[in-house]
């Protein structure tokens, strides 16, 4: 081998970092970082959410054949957690953090005259698309403050794209034509974000090292904050509690 | 030398500079304007929250979010200066703004629109500076047939009837549920009235909204289902051309004397008797009844149109006005409680909602006013204790008509004498006809309506469902009604016999003057 097959292996041996450093830069959340996981607990008695009288739209009112709709501001989970509560690092991110580039886009859906998902979150810059299931008229509106607002109209099947500039917890998404439809947007310029589910569970993977301020953000009860220090790969625990107001 | 540069820099303020180095717009120069005509209603930080504020429906425009409702760019993007300009130049129509061209010179109002961009980052940052959206002419036919009845086709399939209503006078089903970005209660535009369009009532004005939408307000943008191909940018064009049909073709003039044709046969009573198509049409605008407490500064009725014929016995009164509810309506009386809590009326607190009825009253003298006094009339707010007035008085439920004496706002007590009214609703409009005798009996408090005299007249309106009642009403001045007596042969043959007799005259002139020329050049020559 010799000299020459010294540098050759070098070479190779560099790409080889390189080509892991490409590579890995993307993915943060899939390989290594900490995990802030917990839950969403809820207190106090389950307020009675107020029904959707939708008879102006039939079409709607049909999807719902077990139970007539219920406002979503508060939604209590059958093991008494919270879900739609977003949580998310609110800050404690080095300086130097760079978001990786969003996949697809995240979409939005208007199916039976609600908002799937009802609370969510979006990269800045990625692209939300904005879907009419129903085929009756929609108007679709964001109402942030950071960002531009936007008011779209739907009348048919249809989907819009559009982004945000800016971080913004949150955006009030809102249809017009059926005052109870509104959704909730979190703009941030991380994937370090997720929305509790019907378990009241959340999970938040791929940290770098740090201490973090993550805040739990509840439409109707307001954001908590709590601080959590993640080393390395470790998992650590950060649960919620709201009560009934 | 310095003699030299002192003389320059004394002259140089009088040296015209080259327009590039003129600043555009003069921040410091335009906070003075602002100071002095804008925040009274706009407020000290533009938050749109001045003294007068309170008063507003809609509510002055909020500077800080910098959300334009009039404006040439895409659905939520920053409005261009000459977006800006329009509005300060001509105002918005159907709100307080006034239009400040003719008030302000131009400097005050260039520098002035720069100021209110001061109040929000969104200005300094130059990546979000929007271009106007590039729009098409209008096409042509755009009041024909074919080009209606596309026009409506859109109109319904886009869903411009749930708010707008099936005729489009804000009635539609989701109109007592809209808010604008603020919270606050808002009308969905009455498609009837296109003066009052905050944006301009032309096609064109009409049609840049329709792709625009109005940011801060439900009306979305439209532009999308055209690069959706859900429809063709000519369809646009026909939905804001049939838009446009909704509306008289001039915004209406406000003439001072209503005209009651005599008709031969009985005066009509239904408000939808063909009759009517022979009697002109008179616009009365109405405004908020502020004199007296408790004040109202939104009135829901903008203004009547009125009728009048008489059958030398009986004298017809044809009222309509564009009401979005047959009150009191269930559905609006949260709507009704938000718009009460909005407009600020006096000290005490917002009233609670109630359903109320929807009203209408006509106002006469008790007598006709006499001899060389002229046209002395009573007090027009519903007279006074010592000098009351005549008034038809129309309520929606119970659905009745009586006639009365008003001694004030307060005090209104009934007359025996037979007074008809008949009412029908259609879609947002009220149409009424009140049926009296021209001679009644009680000639001390029932107005004698005479032919060929000027009888003093004044509208007052209510919308329940806007919480109209009492003394929050929408008002008029004192007008005028004449009763035409039947028409003479002569009146018909004295002006052909003028213009005989004047053009003969002419012809003698013109000859005379042309001989007398001939000869002149024939001395001449």
């Amino acid at each position: 081998m010799g000299k020459l097959g010294a540098v050759a292996a070098t070479g190779v041996a560099v790409l080889v970092l390189a080509l892991g450093g490409w590579m890995r830069a993307p993915l943060p959340a899939a390989q290594g970082g900490g995990t802030i996981s917990g839950k969403v607990k809820f207190t106090g008695a389950k307020p009675a959410m107020p029904k959707i009288d939708m008879s102006e739209e039939p079409k709607c009112k049909a999807k719902y054949t077990a139970a007539p709709p219920t406002d979503e501001a508060v939604v209590v989970n059958a093991n008494g957690t919270l879900a739609n509560v977003f949580v998310y690092v609110k800050s404690g991110l080095p300086a130097s953090y760079k978001a990786p580039a969003p996949a697809g886009p995240v979409t939005l859906d208007q199916d039976g005259c609600r908002y799937h998902p009802h609370v969510f979150g979006i990269l800045v810059g990625q692209n939300l698309a904005i879907k009419n299931s129903d085929g009756i008229l929609h108007n679709i509106k964001a109402k942030g403050t950071k960002n531009r607002p936007f008011n779209i109209s739907q009348p048919t099947t249809m989907t819009s794209e559009r982004t945000f500039t800016a971080p913004e917890v949150m955006v009030p998404l809102e249809c017009n034509v059926h005052g109870w439809m509104h959704a909730w947007l979190g703009v941030l310029p991380h994937p370090f974000f997720a929305v509790s589910g019907t378990d009241g569970s959340f999970t938040i993977k791929g940290l770098p090292p740090g201490t973090y301020t993550i805040e739990a953000w509840q439409e109707k009860y307001g954001a908590q904050t709590a601080t959590v220090t993640v080393a390395g790969s470790e998992t650590k625990t950060a649960d919620f509690g709201f009560a009934a107001k | 030398m310095i003699d030299g540069l002192l003389v320059l820099a004394l002259l140089a303020p009088l040296v015209p500079r080259p327009p590039s180095l003129v600043p555009l717009q003069d921040t410091t120069k335009g906070k003075a304007v602002y100071v002095k005509w804008c925040a009274g209603c706009h407020g000290d930080g533009g938050a749109g929250d001045g003294p007068s504020a309170a008063h507003m429906l809609p509510r002055p425009r909020n500077f800080t979010g910098a959300i334009y409702k009039i404006r040439s760019t895409a659905s939520g993007q920053l409005p261009t200066d000459a977006d800006l300009m329009r509005a300060i130049d001509e105002g918005l129509p159907g709100s307080a703004m006034p239009a400040w061209k003719g008030r302000l010179s131009d400097g005050e109002r260039r520098d002035v629109a720069g100021y209110i961009k001061t109040f929000s980052a969104f200005f300094a940052d130059t990546s979000q500076h929007a271009a106007a959206l590039k729009f098409s002419g209008e096409p042509g036919g755009g009041t024909g047939a074919a080009a209606l009845k596309t026009g409506r086709q859109f109109y319904d399939s886009i869903g411009c009837r749930k708010c707008h209503g099936d005729q489009g006078r804000g009635d539609g089903p989701s109109a007592p549920t809209l808010k604008d970005d603020a919270g606050f209660p808002i009308f969905a535009a009455d498609l009837h009235q296109s003066w009052r369009f905050r944006g301009g009532g032309s096609a064109a004005d009409i049609y840049h909204r329709l792709r625009t939408g109005l940011d801060g307000t439900p009306m979305p943008s439209f532009s999308d289902l055209i690069d959706q191909k859900f429809l063709t940018d000519e369809q646009l064009w026909r939905l804001a051309q049939y838009v446009r049909s909704l509306s008289p073709p001039d915004p209406p003039e406000v003439r001072d004397v209503i005209h009651a044709p005599q008709i031969a046969g009985p005066a009509p009573v239904s408000p939808d008797d063909s009759a009517w198509a022979r009697a002109d049409r008179y616009w009365f605008p109405l405004v908020g009844q502020v004199v007296r407490k408790a004040r109202w500064f939104a009135p829901a009725v903008t203004g009547v149109w009125v009728q009048a014929l008489h059958d030398g016995h009986t004298l017809a009164l044809r009222l309509s006005w564009d009401d979005r509810t047959q009150s009191p309506d269930s559905a609006w009386l949260g709507f009704e409680q938000r718009v009460l809590e909005t407009v600020a009326g006096d000290d005490s607190g917002p009233p609670k909602a109630e359903p109320w009825p929807d009203q209408l009253a006509v106002q006469f003298p008790r007598r006709l006013p006499e001899g060389s006094g002229g046209m002395e009339r009573p007090y027009f707010l519903m007279g006074s204790e010592t000098d009351p007035v005549y008034q038809w008085r129309w309520t929606s439920r119970p659905r009745k008509s009586v006639a009365g004496l008003a001694r004030g706002i307060e005090r209104f007590d009934t007359l025996p004498g037979a007074l008809a009214g008949q009412a029908s609703f259609d879609h947002g409009e009220w149409r009424l006809v009140f049926t009296r005798a021209l001679a009644t009996p009680d000639t001390a408090n029932e107005v004698q309506l005479e032919a060929g005299r000027a009888i003093p007249v004044a509208f007052f309106g209510w919308d329940g469902s806007s919480g109209e009642h009492g003394s929050r009403m929408a008002v008029s001045t004192w007008y005028f009604l004449a009763l035409d007596r039947p028409t003479p042969p002569g009146v018909f043959i004295s002006p052909v016999l003028a213009m005989l007799v004047t053009l003969g005259l002419g012809l003698v002139v013109v000859r005379r003057a042309r001989r007398r020329g001939t000869a002149r050049a024939g001395r001449q020559r």
